[in-house]
């Protein structure tokens, strides 16, 4: 064996291994979702898996059947209901109002344009539980505790500053000429934006939405503490309730996991090629 | 009127509105609570004003001190391992031609997981009767099994361990994107000019590779905060406060203690450190560039 074949396998040696580590804690936690109870508490550990079911699930979803260990201790369905509408409300209007505040960044100059951008981008900066404390102090007063509104506006807030960042980076990238020919022709800008910038850019915004939604989905510092019922408590919330339960049931842990976990596999491989261009060109260009 | 339709200011208009009512705003009466002794029990006393007494007293609160300087320490080890695991990962999917795609897409994997599934399926792992970690030490004759979330030091190793496990991979991402970019024919030219690897690497990569480290950063320090998420599900920050960071001492003070005065003084403080951290790296990031566009 030459040099470079040596070289060749200790790079797939390590290669392997690296996807080992970064395989191996959520596909545990998956299997565990499928696996009895008696299996998982087994000591010594029972390693290859067997008698994989789906009791967990029907647990969950159908509030127990014959076999499964009762009801689960999680309104699933609520939280899960909760977890949509207001991840899909505060995508909608965080991609919207986030759009046209990027457009206005890309293709307008103003006084101090770069310090109101930081500006912007450092609300993104101020840690969730900091932040819940004056806004729990307020909802409280107005009555918005523990309901959507109240979660939704902040999650608008939240998911704004970044869609600004991605979508003005890639407004940036259609040449200004396009919708300036579409003016001279008799265009009015607003038509010019419908027309040519924002089909253009439309990639771009639906991996600005996906963001956002996953920003909501995965949140937990601010709707835990905003959240206090089945009313509006989240998925991420359900499953740290469901951790604090006297008696530890890991399947039905996993399984709720899962339920988390698989929108969010499916929405960031959709966006993966989005994700790095969108993140690293804002930054290099300038 | 007609200039105000045209300008940019009816297009920032409803992000601002949004910003403001719902950070800004909340951010002021944040520092306004911080200088009463508001307690949630008591509502009267929002409208007291004491001064800086709250600040006052946890300049002399060993407590806080504690979490905030572990808080720190662990931002700066997590941040640079973070980085450094990042960027031998770069190196070595570059080094692939073959399925470089492929592997590329399973190292997004952990930036799927939204911090409180990584501190579940961590918290599962070290679990010390049934997690991963224990059941695989017992068959290499580890019998007595290993209190990873409990003693002191080897929760804050795990913790980190989750830490790092969820966001190394953003930086392997964003370095492997700089890589890829880097032109080849400077390297080439270093390498017929008789430079060996590293030398190649520190004069030539290294320099064009850093706007991509500060990139990656700067994305990262912006969701520090994060690790509270993690935090609270692996530990809840006990036990006996070995692992309270910042963030988990802001929580237990303002919602279970229900001293949300002293909270605010806190989570002032929090901000600024998050602040600092985030300015820091975007400096850098402008002059990283400039310099790489000098040259």
């Amino acid at each position: 064996m030459n040099k470079k074949q040596i070289n060749n396998i200790l790079i797939w040696f390590s290669a392997i291994i690296l996807i080992i580590l970064i395989m191996t804690p959520g596909l545990w936690v998956v299997l565990t979702a499928f696996r009895p109870q008696v299996d998982v508490m087994a000591k010594p550990a029972v390693w290859i898996p067997r008698n994989l079911n789906l009791i967990q699930f029907e647990t969950m979803l159908f509030g127990g059947s014959e076999g499964s260990m009762g009801r689960s201790p999680i309104p699933v369905l609520s939280y899960l209901r909760n977890s949509l509408i207001i991840s899909f409300t505060s995508t909608f209007i965080a991609v919207l109002v986030g759009t046209i505040g990027g457009y206005g960044f890309a293709r307008h100059n103003f006084k101090h344009k770069n310090k109101y951008f930081l500006l912007i981008m450092l609300t993104r900066t101020i840690p969730g539980i900091s932040l819940s404390l004056p806004i729990f102090i307020i909802f409280s007063k107005i009555g918005l505790i523990d309901t959507h509104i109240g979660i939704i506006l902040v999650f608008v807030a939240l998911n704004i500053p970044f869609t600004i960042w991605l979508t003005d980076g890639f407004f940036r990238q259609i040449p200004r000429a396009m919708s300036e020919v579409a003016m001279t022709d008799g265009c009015t800008k607003l038509q010019a934006f419908w027309h040519i910038e924002l089909p253009l850019s439309r990639s771009g915004i639906a991996s600005a939405g996906i963001f956002a939604f996953l920003i909501s989905w995965n949140e937990y510092a601010l709707v835990s503490n905003l959240a206090r019922s089945t009313d509006s408590k989240t998925l991420t919330v359900g499953l740290m309730d469901f951790t604090a339960q006297f008696t530890i049931n890991w399947p039905g842990m996993c399984a709720l996991a899962v339920f988390i976990i698989i929108p969010a596999l499916i929405l960031t491989f959709m966006v993966q090629k989005h994700l790095v261009t969108g993140l690293t060109f804002g930054g290099v260009k300038g | 009127m007609r200039k105000f339709l045209n300008g940019p200011w009816i297009l920032l208009m409803p992000t601002l509105i949004i910003l403001t009512c719902v950070v800004l705003l909340p951010l002021l009466l944040s520092l306004w609570t911080s200088f009463t002794p508001f307690k949630l029990t008591k509502p009267d006393t929002l409208y007291r004003f004491v001064g800086f007494r709250n600040y006052e007293r946890l300049i002399g609160d060993l407590d806080f001190w504690i979490a905030f300087g572990r808080t720190v320490l662990f931002l700066a080890i997590a941040l640079n391992l973070e980085l450094v695991f990042g960027l031998g990962i770069a190196l070595l999917i570059n080094k692939i031609t073959y399925g470089q795609r492929t592997l590329r897409t399973l190292m997004m994997f952990p930036m799927m997981f939204s911090p409180i599934l990584v501190g579940f399926q961590w918290k599962y792992i070290f679990n010390d009767n049934i997690g991963l970690m224990n059941n695989f030490l017992r068959e290499f004759g580890v019998i007595q099994p290993i209190p990873w979330l409990v003693d002191g030091i080897l929760a804050n190793v795990s913790i980190m361990a989750a830490e790092i496990w969820s966001s190394t991979s953003v930086f392997a991402i964003l370095l492997l994107a700089g890589l890829l970019g880097i032109p080849k024919d400077p390297i080439e030219a270093a390498k017929v000019d008789g430079c060996n690897s590293w030398q190649v690497f520190k004069n030539i990569t290294l320099p064009f590779l850093m706007p991509f480290v500060f990139i990656a950063m700067t994305i990262r320090s912006l969701d520090v905060a994060r690790a509270y998420d993690i935090v609270q599900m692996m530990t809840g920050g006990g036990p006996a406060k070995r692992t309270e960071l910042l963030w988990t001492l802001i929580s237990r003070t303002g919602y279970v203690d229900a001293k949300m005065g002293m909270a605010n003084a806190m989570s002032y403080i929090s901000i600024f450190l998050s602040i600092a951290f985030t300015f820091f790296f975007f400096y850098k990031l402008v002059e990283a560039r400039q310099r790489l566009s000098y040259e």
